[in-house]
């Protein structure tokens, strides 16, 4: 193993990971308020299908990435006025986001499979993905605005009593969230792929919400987590690159069962789960009379 | 006074009304929207309408191809309600779905030059074991180990496909197929019978019908269905009364797992006849429109998957005709659910324009 090599690596990991850390960051915060999206796959391939087509259509990075993260926003803030105002049942409404999102996508990109565009460098986003995390991480524990955010998703009542505007919060970071979740898409289309095809993001929005429960809700391990995901799905690629008489699907779902064997892992010290998620998570608020 | 905005007030006691008027203006929003869409897609809104709801069952072979595709849909949205009623949220029905169809099709292609009666009777109960198995990994790590299993059964529907992409490309492929990733056709005798001749409608929907009566049966008639709904309206009163949760998922898991697994053989062995990679359009996702729409409910689901095969068969028709991508089916589904759920707070709450 040259150092070249392990370099190389190094660098397809990073690349790779990036959209991991972009969606789990993003469902984490909208999590810590007390709200589950399960939306973010469908958000994720918006993302991306918005900053293609916009790219293509107008040849620039700029305007691809600020419609990308207003699809996001528009897309979060449909799921937020339902959970929010009408009090949906959050986990079929993330689901229905999901669907619609999947469908909306494939719609928008129909006449854009194939059409080749000049990826963007990667590199500005690796770098802003470690920053984000650590953004939030100071946000929610050296701010009081992060403190504030917490504690609506702990207990939504006592911050309603305290005079904070709960739905104010939450509608907030359902909004970063799904920013966050089109960003990782918009990447994985103008950065990773670069190209846009149907269903594209292959279950990485449903990674990224394995990856919440996997850093127990706390952002630094979210970046944990996404490494052993990246790891793992590179590892796989390369060795079945290599030509190993063993079939390539066997390897193409190690990232799948490796997410099924971390949730195990986690999940199954149920003190620790129960200590962290927040302890609003789903339930609706309502303020009565 | 009257305020110009409704605020929302809390009934007392959940209206019975509007939980069966809720799918109906779900759906009436749906037909708003989509008229909206296709005028801004630069169409006569009632013309692409008529294409998209009306045209595709105008004739006997668009009645029957409404049956097809409302058959795998309705048997998982049934399967998916002893879940969703105790608010297990089972989301990998795909997964289980195409494990039936592996293990029944498997039964089916080591069978394929043998004619007998008892064929098909054991696809079908490989396909249900299959499926079944399969739904039981997310109830097992859930009970075991507390895992979340709306992930581990959405992860297990990747697993699966590759798998049956393994079998189809590998060791299953047909030694005759130029190979093309499709395995030997099922014989006569593995294939679900057609219900009139020349019409692609199969025994499967026998199947599901029955089924769909079996479980209405289940839900209203007997003890399990009573527990189901104890501790899906309150886990501590179940607890109370000394219903063991973890029987109850494994139930669930396997029930549902059971009912996709069947639908997946009927659909390879129905309409399809082989294995090959794309054996089902996403038909275990929509399931879960369904079964919302449907309320959970047996007859509100046998509706419900009608209604749903009706984007399918629409989408298809739009594409033809109009040149609209079939996506638009999708876009339909997701739209009937967003406006179902948020009309559902009409049930537990009322709107209220006077000033409090």
């Amino acid at each position: 193993m040259s150092v070249d090599l392990i370099l190389g690596i190094l660098q397809i990991v990073l690349i790779a990971t990036t959209p991991l850390v972009f969606a789990g960051i993003g469902e984490l915060v909208t999590e810590k308020s007390g709200v589950l999206n399960l939306g973010v796959e469908g958000m994720m391939l918006v993302g991306a299908v918005t900053a293609f087509v916009t790219l293509v259509i107008t040849g620039s990075y700029f305007f691809a990435f600020f419609i990308s993260l207003l699809s996001g926003v528009v897309m979060s803030g449909l799921f937020a006025f339902l959970v929010l105002f009408l009090m949906s049942n959050q986990i079929a409404t993330g689901l229905a986001l999901t669907i619609f999102g999947i469908g909306l996508s494939s719609m928008l990109g129909k006449e854009y499979i194939g059409t080749p565009i000049n990826g963007l460098s990667p590199w500005f986003f690796v770098i802003f993905s470690f920053v984000i995390v650590f953004l939030v991480s100071y946000f929610f524990y050296k701010t009081k605005m992060g403190l504030i955010l917490r504690a609506v998703g702990e207990s939504h009542n006592s911050a309603h009593a305290l005079g904070y505007s709960v739905i104010k919060i939450r509608f907030l970071s359902i909004l970063f969230g799904g920013s966050m979740c089109a960003l990782a898409g918009s990447y994985i289309s103008i950065c990773y792929a670069p190209m846009w095809q149907e269903g594209m993001t292959a279950g990485r929005g449903w990674i990224a919400l394995a990856l919440v429960v996997f850093a127990t809700w706390k952002p630094e391990r979210v970046l944990i987590g996404a490494y052993i995901f990246g790891g793992v799905t590179i590892l796989q690629m390369n060795l079945q690159a290599l030509g190993l008489r063993f079939p390539g699907q066997f390897f193409s779902m190690a990232p799948y069962l490796a997410t099924i064997v971390v949730l195990v892992l986690i999940s199954s010290n149920r003190l620790r789960i129960k200590l962290s998620a927040p302890a609003s998570l789903t339930l609706p608020f309502y303020k009565g009379r | 006074m009257s305020n110009f905005l409704p605020t929302i007030v809390s009934r007392s006691q959940s209206s019975n009304i509007m939980n069966f008027f809720v799918p109906i203006i779900a759906i009436v929003l749906t037909l708003i929207t989509g008229s909206i869409i296709f005028l801004l897609l630069g169409f006569d809104p009632l013309y692409a309408l008529y294409t998209f709801f009306i045209s595709p069952i105008s004739s006997s072979y668009g009645i029957s191809e409404l049956l097809v595709k409302a058959t795998p849909l309705a048997l998982i949205a049934i399967g998916l309600a002893f879940c969703f009623k105790n608010n297990i949220y089972n989301i990998g029905a795909e997964g289980q779905l195409t494990m039936g169809a592996i293990f029944g099709g498997g039964i089916g292609i080591l069978f394929h030059d043998t004619n007998t009666f008892w064929l098909l009777p054991l696809m079908i109960i490989a396909g249900a074991i299959g499926g079944a198995l399969w739904g039981l990994i997310p109830a097992l790590l859930k009970t075991k180990f507390n895992t979340n299993e709306i992930l581990t059964s959405l992860m297990l529907v990747y697993v699966a496909l590759f798998i049956l992409d393994f079998l189809v490309v590998g060791p299953w492929k047909d030694p005759h197929g130029f190979s093309f990733p499709k395995s030997r056709a099922f014989s006569d005798s593995g294939r679900m019978p057609l219900l009139f001749d020349g019409l692609r409608v199969h025994f499967g929907l026998i199947i599901t019908l029955f089924l769909i009566f079996i479980s209405w049966f289940v839900f209203s008639k007997t003890m399990l269905g009573f527990q189901l709904k104890v501790s899906g309206f309150s886990p501590k009163a179940a607890r109370y009364a000394g219903f063991n949760q973890t029987t109850l998922i494994f139930l669930a898991f396997g029930i549902c797992g059971a009912f996709a697994g069947i639908a997946g053989l009927s659909e390879v062995s129905g309409p399809i006849g082989l294995l090959y990679r794309d054996i089902s359009p996403n038909y275990g996702f929509t399931a879960i429109i369904v079964a919302f729409l449907g309320r959970l409910h047996p007859l509100g689901i046998i509706f419900a998957s009608l209604i749903i095969a009706l984007t399918y068969l629409g989408a298809e028709d739009a594409q033809l005709f109009l040149q609209i991508p079939s996506a638009v089916g999708f876009i339909f589904q997701g739209l009937v659910l967003f406006y179902l759920l948020g009309a559902e707070l009409l049930i537990n709450y009322k709107l209220s324009f006077k000033r409090t």
